[in-house]
């Protein structure tokens, strides 16, 4: 018996690529070590950020989560395109076909699990709450350790780059390629391990924020009544919580495969991969409909915003929502179309899957009814919504090609399902999301980005998006198939060439935001936003400062409106100054939720490798460290009255002076 | 936080959890018992299991969850629809999948 199990010196790749990028990092994080040691800022991390349960900090750190992993998982996505561009005419390109069969797989993992959803999340940890009038969410302390989960899953793909192998096998991970006996090495366990410990971070969340917007909401506000955004993040996380415990479930399954000789998904003594199959889907599709719906969220808050114009269709955007929801729970079976189901299941499903569009085309209709006779005014967020319509109804459309199953057939695994879903995705989640990151961004952080900078990021990333990827759809009609490490097809070389230029014009709009952000710290006081209403909002967040006062609402709003800010600035009632304030009870931070999350990772780490002792260590570690959480006692305080007096009165000078 | 209501529905007494864990055991002999007797067909085998263990999920809900259709637990009726519809079409249509999916490799 081993004490590092499978761990040992071979466990380091050789590819000059890999080593390259490991000094990088491996610099990179050192001249990060000496700055914040020099600036003595560890404390200040540890006790303000990383131990916090301020939900607007946790979403921000989410945030910066998605944004590291954009990059990662977009370093992979470039590798990939300038590969296919080099590797044409039978010449092998630069990456071998182990090395390119992990970067697909990690590129698909990070950009769904690590990037989309800490976005995602991250948005809705910041606004949700504020906009439901709420000082934090129902569980303070979940919220952090859910964040820890998120990072512990993106620390092991990332560790996967320097110690062993990612997984081959494509972000599905199929079984039987995804058994042991084809894929003896670490990288499934790896991709295992990552999705299960995050996703049971994400699923907290979806209880947390469900148990928020039931119980917390502000009084008068009514179900029907909370802001789009919180009813899409709501739906979303209905989502969460329906469909996160079957990849909690499938992965256990794959995980006794793997680990203790079972037969749940292998060709021999009973096991069906299919089931695998079926199951990952069963919650693969809810999965999209979680990272889209809060993105259509954001559109309706921007749209309305920007038109100064109330949402047209608030109930029918959030009925829309619902049937997207429920429907998104009967569509599965497309992806696996070619498995070769009866007609009857196939009609079945491919009827089900068309009909998903009727409500997205109502959400739609929706926006274009606001901006009607609306008084526009073309912001960032709003060159994003623009940008969203066109590229995700292209999208939408070749979706409804697909569900048609004989098409599906000729389709099927060729680079016209890559086409449409970085259609989808993209232009419909990752739009979205940047479009809420530039609506928000003043709120959260307290001053304005350089607009100029930010339309540059948005024209690039659009342009870019097209060149990306419509010669997809022409390479999958052409015939050309998913996951080709290197091709010899004349007709093929001309689009491949777009595709990489395409690649590299998105990496310019990446490099935009990123100075865009660069500069907008370094001029930070030029630019503060003081009133903390910058858009002329319409929704609770903006009645508060920018960055939002730490307990929120100094006196918890009565509300009396759908857009009850605009409500309330309308009767004069904003910007109320009170004489007196009560004392505000407060969640204290907690160093249980980092502790966890490092526990768990090193959990992971040993499953991975299988080094027993400290599997069992630190899963015993992870049950005591929650134990004495929950026994804790000294877990809250109270603001006094004079404080609470002494920060808004100086939010109300602030407003006054304009 | 402090604006938590207390809402009013009960969390149970010792005497119905004792009833809920009662119910549970039974119910989860008999299966067993059939099983291990082998003086049942497989048809009727199954039958018994599914039965005992359907009545069983309704022990927990009543029981354990206390799901009881009352006004205050509306939200609680709702969600449980809202699952239950979720689970059986999740199930329903897996069951339809994969049987279609056999019977395809039987061709």
């Amino acid at each position: 018996m081993n004490l590092l199990g499978k761990l040992s010196w071979d466990a380091i790749p050789h590819d000059p690529i890999v080593l390259v990028t490991l000094a990088i990092v491996a610099i990179g994080g050192a001249a990060l070590f000496v700055f914040m040691t020099l600036a003595k800022k560890w404390g200040w991390l540890w006790r303000e950020w990383l131990t916090s349960v301020d939900h607007k900090r946790l979403g921000i750190m989410y945030i910066i989560l998605a944004l590291v992993m954009l990059v990662r998982g977009f370093a992979d996505a470039i590798m990939m395109r300038t590969q296919l561009a080099v590797a044409t005419n039978g010449s092998e390109g630069y990456l071998p076909p182990d090395h390119y069969d992990q970067i697909f797989t990690a590129h698909g993992v990070i950009m769904i699990i690590f990037m989309a959803m800490p976005f995602m999340i991250g948005l809705m940890n910041i606004i949700v709450p504020l906009q439901i009038g709420a000082r934090d969410v129902a569980f303070p302390f979940l919220n952090n350790l859910s964040f820890w989960l998120a990072v512990s899953g993106a620390l092991l793909v990332n560790i996967s780059l320097g110690l062993g192998e990612f997984a081959m096998t494509g972000w599905v991970a199929y079984p039987p390629l995804s058994g042991l006996e084809f894929s003896p090495g670490t990288g499934v366990d790896y991709y295992i391990w990552a999705l299960q410990i995050s996703g049971i971070g994400t699923t907290l969340t979806g209880v947390n924020f469900l148990v928020t917007v039931l119980k917390m909401r502000a009084p008068g506000m009514k179900l029907m009544d909370m802001p789009i955004f919180t009813w899409t993040c709501t739906w979303a996380n209905v989502l969460i919580v329906a469909s996160f415990p079957i990849l909690t479930a499938a992965l256990a399954m794959l995980t006794l495969d793997r680990y203790l000789d079972f037969h749940f998904f292998t060709n021999d003594l009973g096991g069906n991969s299919m089931m695998y199959i079926n199951l990952f889907w069963a919650w693969g599709h809810p999965e999209v409909y979680i990272l889209v719906l809060p993105a259509f969220g954001m559109f309706s808050e921007i749209v309305s915003t920007f038109s100064g114009k109330r949402l047209f269709g608030h109930k029918s955007m959030i009925y829309a929502s619902g049937a997207i929801s429920i429907l998104g729970f009967i569509v599965w079976l497309h992806h696996f179309f070619t498995m070769g189901a009866s007609a009857n299941v196939n009609a079945f499903f491919g009827i089900m899957t068309m009909i998903i569009a009727i409500p997205t085309g109502v959400k739609l209709f929706n926006w274009l009814f606001t901006m009607y006779k609306g008084r526009i005014r073309m912001t960032v967020p709003m060159y994003w919504v623009m940008g969203f319509m066109i590229t995700f109804s292209i999208g939408g459309m070749t979706g409804v090609l697909l569900a048609i199953p004989g098409a599906d057939y000729v389709l099927h695994n060729s680079l016209f399902l890559i086409a449409h879903f970085h259609n989808t995705i993209i232009g419909g989640a990752v739009f979205g999301y940047l479009a809420g990151f530039a609506f928000w961004f003043p709120k959260a952080m307290g001053f304005h980005l350089d607009p100029k900078l930010g339309k540059v990021s948005f024209w690039c990333w659009f342009i870019g998006f097209f060149l990306a990827f419509m010669p997809l759809y022409v390479l999958g009609f052409l015939g050309m198939t998913r996951r080709l490490n290197h091709t010899d097809n004349a007709d093929w070389n001309i689009w491949l060439y777009i595709a990489a230029v395409g690649a590299f014009v998105i990496a310019i709009g990446i490099g935009a935001f990123v100075l865009q952000l660069f500069l907008g710290f370094k001029n930070k006081d030029k630019n503060l936003d003081k009133t903390g209403d910058p858009w002329n909002g319409h929704t609770l967040e903006w009645s508060l400062a920018s960055p939002p006062q730490f307990y929120n609402f100094a006196k918890i709003p009565h509300v009396e409106d759908l857009d009850a800010f605009t409500d309330m600035k309308e009767k004069g009632t904003a910007y109320t100054r009170h004489a007196s304030y009560e004392p505000i009870h407060m969640p204290s931070n907690t160093n249980a939720g980092p502790i966890m999350g490092l526990l768990a990772t090193a959990m992971g780490f040993a499953l991975i490798w299988h080094i027993w002792w400290l599997a069992g260590a630190s899963f015993i570690g992870l049950i005591v460290a929650f134990i004495c959480r929950a026994y804790a006692s000294n877990t809250d305080y109270y603001v006094q009255p004079d404080e609470v007096a002494r920060i808004e009165n100086e939010h109300l000078d602030n407003v006054a002076k304009g | 936080m402090s604006q938590h209501d207390h809402d009013a529905h009960s969390h149970g007494s010792v005497s119905s959890y004792v009833v809920g864990f009662v119910l549970s055991v039974i119910l989860t002999v008999i299966p067993f018992w059939a099983v291990m007797t082998s003086a049942y067909d497989r048809a009727t085998l199954f039958a018994i299991i599914v039965v005992t263990a359907v009545v069983q999920i309704v022990v927990h809900l009543k029981y354990f969850l206390h799901l009881n259709f009352s006004k205050e637990g509306k939200i609680d009726t709702l969600s449980f629809i809202f699952t239950a519809i979720i689970i059986v079409m999740v199930v329903a249509l897996s069951v339809w999948i994969i049987y279609e999916s056999v019977l395809m490799m039987m061709y």
